[in-house]
């Protein structure tokens, strides 16, 4: 219930986070919400002795459109994506994803940023990128890079970060009045998922089938083949060896992600 | 107007919604000065020797005073249960842990945040043994929890070998399953927690939120090893108890034993993590029903066969059975019924009460046979309950199993549902989604229940609370009751009682309980008992102060007691047909106190009862279940406040609903909890249920003046079959029978696939 | 380390450890202990306050004090339970949730009632579905959440038309 025992430092720019990273080492973590992090702080399960906040960083923060793609600083909350006109207008999916992020008290702290970072394979803005084939500009002593969503998730709870590096903002593509199908299946409210799914222009990301959010490949190729969604969503599950909890063992979990992948495809949120 | 049977707001809400309710975390009280705080080392594994502890880290750590394992309290008595003498148990054991989450050591530090850091350092040496989860491994006994006993029976109740092979012999038609009633977290918002303080008399203050103040100060002591009369018990709010928070658990006399050893204050609260693996379980019997009767819909013969799942230590869980077998029949007529129960002991969290304790188990076994009797022979579930129900009666009517029903009218609840839920209707619904072939399927489903609140202590004891009432010269009025209130009102509903005889306004009088100083007796709140017995207490102290008043006004008015009538709308005696000469209430008590206290005894327990009416949509492509409505009658006699009434009955349609289809405690094989924070137990949230539709309907009693049953639990024992039943029914049309709660949706999916033979 | 907000309208600088969750600062450094904890991980709400940082406009939004820390808290606005009544007079949500029966045992309302207030905040007109929805964060067990859902509804019309709960 209570973090262990740590120092606390309220970085004053991004590059001063990269500094404080720098000197810190292994054992220093960024806070932004702290809705990722501080839950597994506060049951032990993570101990950095040092946290670099960089929550309020004003360059951080905000969504802006820049030609053919929305930026979001990593530090806007849940709420504000799900919330914003510009989002809603030209990445519904997002907007929508942000707005299933566990409950009001959490979207108004979680960052998507933050989100990413964490890499959580159940989570819903993971899998709301890997869809909409998204990136993610990193920060780091080096200068800026851009990692698309398919290449930053490299483990369970494991980002393709190097160490040292931030998510400074995220670009989503923009495509105003796109269908989009979305579907997070939960035993109760405020769960993560089971399963979900994320389809839009013709790529499929499927939450909690694997150690990361993986994209439905097979079903993907049938459908640029010409298949029906009903035909495609049949091979949502192929190659995938989900995991087994208290919710669902594999065979539940693949016959749900072929069960909402059809529903996904048939634009149902 | 009678104050009685109106909607009174609460007389406490605005210190709740502003200050909020002072729990034993926020009390803040000079005795507890400087206070340190205590924490618990919990064991890891399932079943264990221990074969060493090592605290010697955890003392060197920032701020710990001290730390102490079973061997530092090898003083203090060992708890012997009642029902199994050889499944005695240490308060903090010293050489074998039986569930993950048993304490194994104590640490005490100056700061609260320093002691997650300190127990973290205890370094225990298990011997790790073989877990048992299983009912039938516990049943087959071949790890067994406790050597002495030989074996992990508990107990048994009622003879297995008088069970009759014959019972069925007419019936054209049997059918028999082995169900699971699941075991499930009471998870009160407020976890548990204690503080204490040794004064310098030798006695012991302690402040725990119970729901039952004198029964706790009678366990603490035992489990100290001293006198009731040392022990002081203070009753903080209370955040919800749900039958859990009754006695005193093992780190309540830790607390006070480290307050002792150390000569200072102590105080503990646990987290919610201790709160999910420690505080007592709910439920968790195995139930074998067999039914038969006609074709024509008529039961002839039932059957009950429970398994009781106490967990790791012998305590009311275990016992509860015999609750559950008073109540095997339920409201039915049923020609031949009989029923057995075993409780067993397994490595899991021991079993407590938890709202209903042992009657919910037995209106689920036996409403579920009801439908799958129904099912087997292709007849409609409610007509199924029409013709079984015990027909009106007005005298008290005796079970078989010894159960003295006072008065009821099973067969009008059900029909009232029925048509508050539009029962018909739905039928049509059901039947028009099925021609179309719709994959979203509705369920109705019925449960009929009868119930026993307010018990006397043992079998022929009458039950009885005790109730002080007085009033100031202010105009003021005090009520000591023996009620232990958490969240139910009694503050609000008392006042109307004595209100409603002495004219004093509600918010005029205040209420007192939980103080074993102030409150020497009483039987707390539980069992549906409070307002049959504690209202009726106040109402017999009312009228007994306006005796002794009368009596005072008389001489006072110089007049012949008999000559004066009392004026409630005044709260005045006056001189009958001369109203100027008249005494207030209040003044009667300027020179000498005007206070009664009396003992209201009730001739014996009673039983409310009622129908409920459940509607479901089962998604059969992913299983998930969505409740649509939940329809009931639950008749507990007058209602007193019915916005208090409603509240009850709310909270107990909601708790009843998780339970069928959402909330369970899982263990693995290893006997690890999987379920062990909210985010892993699915804790029912707002957006799983809907707005409760309530009939009203009020038989009431006549043992007590009130005409008033128990309300608490009752909504809790309709909704589970309810919820239960609808679930299957959805699916009967696929072939489905049976699914075990909580109808979650991998087990509603995985019933689909097995009636479609793609198991 | 030193932390500098402002509480219920009062400005306060505190020194404390990095680690003191918000729930802790206005529990046991401010002595505001209507917000309660009721879990470990984040779900269940009773510990839910208004937060509101500097240029921000409106009530703040809520949040659940057992996961910011207190330093996370520097520079802002909270805003507790005990800080909604204005003048001794109920906030018309508090004043819902009286009339409606929306509390029982009283250990989830201060943080179900600041959650309501959020809610009605960003939604002043919410559906029958959309309060539970908004509620999610917050648990209960004693009352079923009917009344609860009830009370934020008549504050919502309450507030709508000017009348009091």
């Amino acid at each position: 219930m209570i973090p262990a025992p740590f120092d606390y430092v309220a970085a004053e720019s991004a590059t001063h986070a990269l500094d404080l990273l720098d000197s810190y080492g292994e054992d220093a973590k960024l806070l932004a919400g702290g809705h990722s992090l501080l839950p597994m702080m506060k049951l032990r399960l993570a101990a950095p002795s040092v946290l670099i906040d960089i929550g309020r960083l004003a360059e951080l923060t905000g969504i802006r459109a820049e030609g053919g793609e929305l930026v979001i600083g990593a530090a806007t909350p849940h709420a504000a994506v799900a919330t914003s006109d510009l989002i809603r207008a030209d990445a519904p999916l997002l907007a929508h994803s942000a707005s299933q992020v566990g409950d009001p008290q959490i979207r108004h702290r979680g960052t998507i940023g933050g989100s990413l970072a964490h890499a959580d394979p159940a989570a819903d803005l993971p899998m709301a990128l890997v869809a909409l084939g998204g990136s993610v500009d990193l920060l780091g002593q080096a200068g800026t890079r851009n990692v698309p969503a398919d290449d930053l998730f490299a483990g369970f709870f494991e980002t393709s970060l190097d160490p040292g590096e931030l998510i400074a903002a995220v670009r989503v593509p923009r495509s105003p009045g796109m269908a989009w199908g979305y579907q997070k299946f939960v035993r109760r409210a405020n769960d993560w998922a089971i399963v979900g799914v994320a389809a839009i222009d013709g790529r499929i990301a499927l939450a909690n089938m694997g150690p990361t959010p993986l994209r439905a490949r097979a079903a993907e190729q049938a459908l640029a083949g010409g298949a029906s969604p009903a035909e495609a969503a049949e091979l949502a599950a192929d190659g995938t060896e989900p995991g087994e909890d208290v919710h669902a063992d594999r065979d539940y979990r693949r016959h749900l992600a072929r069960v909402l992948t059809r529903r996904a495809l048939e634009h149902r949120a | 107007m009678s104050i009685l049977g109106t909607r009174v707001l609460r007389t406490e809400d605005p210190r709740f919604l502003t200050t909020g309710g002072v729990y034993t975390e926020d009390v803040v009280d000079e005795r507890l000065a400087g206070a340190c705080h205590v924490f618990f080392a919990r064991s890891p594994v399932a079943h264990a020797r221990i074969a060493g502890i090592d605290v010697s880290a955890a003392l060197s750590a920032p701020g710990v005073i001290a730390a102490y394992t079973g061997a530092d309290l090898a003083d203090l008595p060992v708890v012997t249960p009642g029902l199994n003498k050889q499944m005695t148990r240490a308060i903090l054991p010293a050489d074998r842990v039986r569930y993950v989450g048993e304490p194994v050591a104590i640490v005490v530090t100056e700061q609260a945040y320093q002691g997650e850091d300190a127990i973290e350092l205890v370094d225990v040496d298990y011997d790790v043994l073989p877990a048992v989860v299983d009912f039938a491994d516990a049943l087959a006994g071949k790890v067994l929890l406790y050597d002495e006993a030989g074996t992990n029976v508990a107990g048994t109740f009622g003879d297995p070998d008088a069970l009759d092979q014959h019972l069925f012999d007419e019936c054209e038609v049997v059918t028999s399953r082995t169900i699971l009633n699941q075991r499930v977290a009471p998870a009160p918002m407020e976890t548990r927690a204690a503080a204490a303080a040794w004064g310098e008399d030798g006695r012991v203050t302690a402040w725990i939120p119970s729901q039952a103040a004198q029964g706790c100060q009678g366990a603490l002591a035992r489990q100290l090893g001293i006198t009731p009369q040392e022990v002081h018990i203070i009753t903080p709010d209370v955040g919800g108890a749900f039958g859990a928070k009754f006695g005193a658990d093992p780190e309540a006399v830790m607390v006070a034993w480290v307050a002792r050893q150390l000569g200072r204050p102590a105080r503990w609260t646990e987290t919610r993590y201790e709160n999910l693996v420690a505080m007592t379980h709910g439920r968790a019997q195995q139930q074998t029903v067999t039914i038969g009767g006609k074709r024509d819909g008529t039961v002839l013969a039932y059957r009950l066969e429970v398994v009781q799942d106490s967990g790791a230590h012998v305590r009311i869980g275990a016992v509860l059975p015999s609750l559950t077998l008073l109540m095997t029949s339920g409201p039915y007529e049923i020609p031949r019924s009989e029923s057995v129960a075993t409780s067993i002991v397994t490595s899991t969290t021991p079993v407590g009460a938890y709202r209903g304790a042992g009657r919910p188990e037995a209106t689920a076994a036996l409403e579920r046979a009801i439908d799958l009797f129904a099912a087997e022979i292709g007849m409609d579930p409610a007509d199924v309950r029409r013709r079984n129900l015990l027909p009106p009666f007005t005298e008290p009517h005796r079970t078989k199993f010894g159960a003295l029903y006072d008065t009821g009218d099973y067969v009008a609840a059900l029909d009232k549902v029925l048509a508050a839920a539009g029962y018909d209707d739905l039928r049509k619904e059901q039947a028009e989604r099925r021609d179309r072939g719709d994959t979203v399927a509705l369920g109705i489903g019925l449960a009929s229940y009868v119930e026993i609140t307010g018990m006397g202590d043992g079998e022929d004891v009458p039950p009885k609370e005790n109730a002080t009432v007085e009033v100031h010269p202010d105009g003021t009025a005090t009520i000591l009751t023996g009620t232990s209130p958490h969240g139910q009102g009694h503050a609000t509903a008392w006042a109307m009682l004595a209100s409603e005889e002495l004219g004093i306004p509600v918010d005029k009088i205040t209420l007192k309980w939980g103080d074993t100083d102030l409150v020497p007796e009483g039987g707390g709140t539980g069992g549906s008992r409070s307002l049959q017995h504690g209202g009726s207490a106040v109402l017999q102290a009312s009228q007994e102060l306006l005796e002794v008043a009368r009596e005072r006004a008389a001489s006072e008015l110089e007049a012949n007691p008999a000559d004066l009538r009392f004026d409630v709308g005044r709260s005045a005696f006056e001189v009958v047909g001369d109203p100027d000469a008249s005494v207030p209430l209040a003044s009667l008590a300027a020179d000498e106190r005007l206070l009664v206290r009396t003992v209201f005894t009730q001739p014996g327990a009673t039983f409310p009862f009622g129908s409920h009416v459940a509607v479901v949509e089962v998604d059969t492509e992913t299983g998930k279940v969505t409740l649509r409505r939940v329809v009931t009658v639950d008749d507990a006699g007058f209602v007193l406040n019915p916005l208090l009434a409603e509240g009850q009955r709310h909270g107990g349609i909601a708790q009843g609903a998780a339970q069928a289809f959402v909330e369970e405690v899982v263990y693995d094989a290893d006997g690890n909890p999987l379920t062990a924070s909210f985010a892993d137990y699915p804790f029912l949230s707002a957006t799983e249920v809907p707005s409760f539709e309530l009939a009203d309907m009020q038989t009431r009693t006549t043992y007590n003046p009130l005409g008033v049953k128990g309300i608490g639990e009752a909504g809790s024992i309709g909704a589970t079959p309810a919820v239960q039943n609808a679930v299957i029914d959805a699916l009967s049309h696929l072939g489905v029978r049976h699914i075990d709660m909580p109808a979650s949706p991998q087990r509603v999916w995985r019933a689909i696939q097995a009636a479609k033979g793609n198991a | 380390m030193q932390v500098e907000l402002t509480v219920n309208g009062q400005r306060r600088s505190d020194d404390v450890e990095p680690r003191l969750l918000l729930i802790h600062y206005l529990r046991e450094v401010c002595g505001l202990r209507a917000a309660n904890v009721g879990c470990d991980t984040t779900s269940c709400g009773a510990c839910t306050v208004l937060m509101k940082g500097p240029g921000e406009e409106g009530g703040g939004t809520s949040v659940k004090s057992c996961t910011v820390l207190a330093m996370q808290a520097n520079g802002q606005q909270v805003t507790t339970a005990e800080g909604l009544a204005a003048d001794g007079d109920l906030h018309p949500v508090q004043a819902a949730f009286r009339q409606e029966h929306g509390l029982q045992c009283g250990f989830c309302t201060p943080g179900m009632v600041m959650a309501a207030v959020g809610l009605l905040s960003e939604n002043p007109d919410p559906t029958e579905a959309e309060v539970r929805e908004g509620l999610e964060g917050n648990f209960c067990r004693c009352t079923g959440y009917h009344n609860i859902v009830r009370a934020v509804l008549a504050a919502a019309e309450a507030e709508r038309t000017g009348a009091s709960a």
